[in-house]
């Protein structure tokens, strides 16, 4: 690099700006920045005549005035004199509802999926190979839709439950399985709830303080203290005896049929039920790949170098084979949970209403904003993504391989 | 030694046993079923339950596929035929053939034409594909785009001859000047192609499309199946170039050139497709010219290319990452410029170690191409959604439809995804 002796010394010229190295990347800059520039000027330049013509601004004044149309699920109080603004927070919520409801249910099939590709058992691999290929290979909206038809066309009416001899019944008569969505128990918390609900998560807490003390003390004397048992009592204990002294607090309020349809407890509508297990399912089928990937990549002799330590093989899996596992399938894993979060957006096609059928459907719809809406709907899926792989950057650094 | 032995032994055996064979649980079929499907007791449970599972799944499907009813006008039709029986009605898709595969408007007797394009992409595909084949055939690959927009559309041959005379001029200026500067043949060629195109298309007349040879189709009546491929080969193949670029813009020393292609490619990986598509039906209108009218199915173009190539990008940065540092010192100690090493040295390989991971996106993208049912296109969703399931003959027809619509995706995209790890195989040729 440094072979160069003597620089040339001479008087600038133009060509230099081409030719000579030191100031080329200024030159190509230059060029970038005034082409970016032509560019948006161009693209804003059209944006403003045709705003004019068509006799619109840009506003967000719309976000203040009365929605006027009403969402079925919705998690806060919202009714059709709320706002704009509020339709498109009832829209947020739905859309984090199923996308971390679908994370956690996608992570179950796909973990019980990729580990069952790799059994012994040849049936049990190719019918699970089976389920990943179908999945995979076909269009989620497909997917969805189809869930969603089953879901209509399967499930018995409301009707179905009445009379003396219904052609449907509830499970356990408390959870109604309808073609309208699912109707579950809901929880009524009576006064004295919050000691219970504090005791159960100072619990928690002290599930993970005996955990780490146990760590402690195997490390320091050798003696390797249970730690099974002592976390299942702690979990139940506290919590169910202060239910009991604090007079049974939290009561349930069942479902029951009341003239057409159901009335009490908790409605989970349909296409909220569809979008969900569709997502999962789907999703569950490219985790299951990622698992399986990651259990493969730790290689044997690590699995055989701790039977040789003379450990069990349930420890060689959680102690060995799993962290190392884990490494390679995070990334992959939460990158899926990022694709959850933006297929949710095909709720649309089912009518459950998320922020895409809220915000970016019927206000827009409604107030003809289109560009305000499109862009609100962008930001706030840009900011969930760049948030998750903010999370999934900070991860990376952690668990990266303190390498020589 | 052998006589004083036989005479003091009593008895000694002089030739060997026949091998027994060995016992029957450690050979053939049983020895396979005790080791794969009994090994352990959870394992003979787990058979036993996926067992239950595949035969409940069949006794359910086979019935009701061979029962099915090949021709009937309407639902209730079917339902007479089958008397009571489980029965699939495919009749629907036999009667609705064409629009599931060309939508609702393309006039029915062009139907050849798409059909023909749809021939000629194999043709067109092949060389690409297999690298055994003559590469003379990439001559016709380079082709195929013209003939098909011809095909598909229609109208006169004139559009689609002018914009290959501007391919083929640009392409010649590139070469002629490409040993000297890849820059000056890069811009030189676009420049001329731009200067073809605009020259030579003040000559065609307005009414060309009226007496062509080939009927004009308007982009709205394109439509079923055959827009989900046309969106997925057109966006694909446009995306590969664009992703290149960003790809090497994100590895750029010049931070503004890093900065743009970062932002551009993070924005568009943030964000969902379909508010892409939102954008492209009822946003990207507002940044054309004012006059100008953009149809919906290029907008759509721009945007699913948009968004493919930034997911392209990220692969081919894997790509050049991959590659060993001493590729890229061995390029410059040769005293190649940047261009030419990367035109000679670092793409090929890179390209090369990407070429997995860009037919995954390509399968992800093809099924993303259904999506743009929901900003109202008639491809094969928005068929079957729409005119299909809400005309009265076959309301409440799901299976049969849905089931099509499926196999067809899981036919092309397993196909695509058999091809891409037969590709890895044979491409691997590392040293590790």
């Amino acid at each position: 690099m440094s072979s160069i002796t003597d620089p040339p010394n001479e008087a600038f010229r133009l060509s230099m700006l081409i030719n000579d190295t030191r100031y080329r990347s200024l030159t190509f800059q230059a060029i970038a920045a005034i082409v970016l520039a032509a560019l948006i000027a161009y693209l804003g330049n059209n944006l403003i005549q045709n705003l004019r013509q068509a006799g619109l601004n840009i506003s967000f004044d719309f976000l203040g005035s009365v929605s006027g149309y009403d969402i079925n699920q919705t998690l806060i109080e919202y009714d059709s004199q709320s706002t704009h603004l509020s339709a498109a927070i009832v829209g947020i919520l739905n859309t984090l509802l199923v996308a971390f409801l679908a994370c956690i249910t996608a992570t179950f099939f796909g973990v019980i999926a990729g580990v069952l590709r790799l059994s012994n058992n040849w049936l049990v691999r190719k019918l699970m190979a089976f389920y990943v290929e179908i999945f995979r290979n076909i269009p989620v909206l497909i997917w969805i839709i189809i869930i969603f038809t089953i879901m209509t066309n399967v499930m018995p009416a409301p009707s179905a439950f009445r009379g003396d001899d219904p052609d449907a019944s509830m499970l356990f008569g408390s959870f109604a399985f309808t073609n309208r969505g699912v109707y579950i128990p809901a929880p009524i918390w009576g006064p004295g709830s919050l000691v219970v609900g504090l005791t159960f998560l100072a619990s928690i807490v002290g599930i993970f303080a005996y955990r780490r003390y146990a760590t402690k003390v195997l490390f320091d004397t050798g003696r390797l203290l249970p730690t099974l048992w002592p976390s299942i009592a702690l979990f139940f204990v506290p919590t169910i005896l202060m239910y009991f002294i604090m007079g049974q607090p939290i009561s349930l309020d069942y479902p029951a049929l009341a003239g057409f349809n159901f009335s009490g407890g908790t409605q989970l509508g349909g296409p909220l039920i569809a979008l969900w297990f569709a997502l999962s399912i789907y999703t569950g089928a490219f985790i299951a790949e990622n698992v399986r990937a990651g259990i493969q990549a730790v290689s044997r002799g690590q699995t055989e170098a701790a039977g040789a330590l003379g450990m069990r093989p349930g420890r060689i899996m959680s102690l060995v084979v799993l962290p190392q596992a884990l490494r390679v399938i995070i990334p992959p894993l939460i990158s899926q949970y990022l694709n959850i979060t933006k297929n949710s957006s095909l709720a649309i096609a089912v009518g459950y209403a998320d922020v895409t059928a809220t915000l970016g459907g019927i206000t827009l719809n409604q107030t003809g904003r289109a560009i305000e809406c499109i862009l609100l709907l962008m930001l706030f899926y840009l900011t969930i993504s760049l948030t998750i792989s903010g999370v999934m950057n900070v991860y990376n650094n952690a668990i990266k391989l303190r390498e020589r | 030694m052998s006589d004083t032995q036989s005479h003091s032994a009593a008895f000694v055996r002089t030739e060997t046993l026949p091998q027994l064979p060995p016992p029957v649980a450690e050979r053939g079929a049983v020895k396979w079923v005790r080791q794969n499907l009994f090994a352990t007791i959870p394992n003979a449970i787990l058979t036993l339950v996926s067992a239950y599972v595949i035969i409940s799944i069949l006794s359910g499907v086979i019935p009701w596929i061979m029962n099915g009813v090949w021709s009937a006008s309407s639902l209730a039709d079917c339902r007479e035929i089958l008397v009571g029986a489980q029965g699939a009605c495919f009749a629907v898709i036999t009667e609705r053939w064409p629009q599931l595969l060309f939508g609702l408007s393309y006039p029915s007797s062009e139907y050849w034409r798409p059909a023909l394009a749809y021939l000629l992409l194999f043709i067109a595909a092949a060389p690409v594909m297999f690298f055994d084949l003559p590469r003379k055939l990439l001559i016709f690959t380079a082709l195929f785009p013209f003939i098909a927009f011809w095909l598909i559309w229609g109208g006169t041959i004139l559009t689609p001859l002018i914009a290959l005379i501007g391919f083929v001029a640009g392409y010649l200026v590139y070469q002629r000047f490409v040993s000297g500067s890849f820059a000056l043949g890069l811009f030189g060629g676009i420049a001329i192609a731009v200067i073809v195109w605009s020259v030579a298309g003040a000559f065609v007349p307005e009414t060309a499309d009226e007496n062509a040879m080939l009927l004009k189709v308007q982009s709205r009546d394109l439509g079923g199946f055959m827009l989900n491929m046309m969106l997925g080969v057109t966006c694909v193949s446009l995306s590969i170039p664009l992703g290149i670029a960003l790809a090497l813009g994100r590895q750029s020393s010049m931070p503004l050139i890093k900065w743009i292609s970062v932002i551009f490619i993070e924005f568009i990986r943030g964000v969902p497709l379909i508010t892409l598509l939102f954008v492209a039906s009822v946003m990207l209108a507002f940044f054309f010219p004012p006059e100008s009218t953009v149809d919906l199915f290029l907008r759509v173009v721009i945007m699913i290319t948009m968004f493919s190539s930034a997911y392209i990008a990220e692969v081919i940065r894997g790509g050049l990452a991959a590659l060993p540092k001493g590729q890229y010192e061995a390029a410059d100690s040769l005293g190649l410029d940047y261009a030419q090493a990367m035109r000679l040295i670092i793409l090929p390989q890179a390209l090369k170690i990407s070429i997995p991971g860009i037919v995954n996106i390509a399968v992800g993208l093809f099924k993303d191409t259904t999506l743009v049912a929901i900003i109202s296109m008639f491809d094969i969703v928005g068929m079957i959604r729409g005119p299909i399931l809400s005309s009265s003959d076959w309301i409440g027809v799901y299976w049969e439809l849905w089931g099509f619509a499926g196999v067809l995706f899981f036919v092309t995209c397993y196909g695509i995804s058999q091809y891409s790890q037969w590709l890895e195989r044979r491409l691997a040729t590392d040293h590790r």
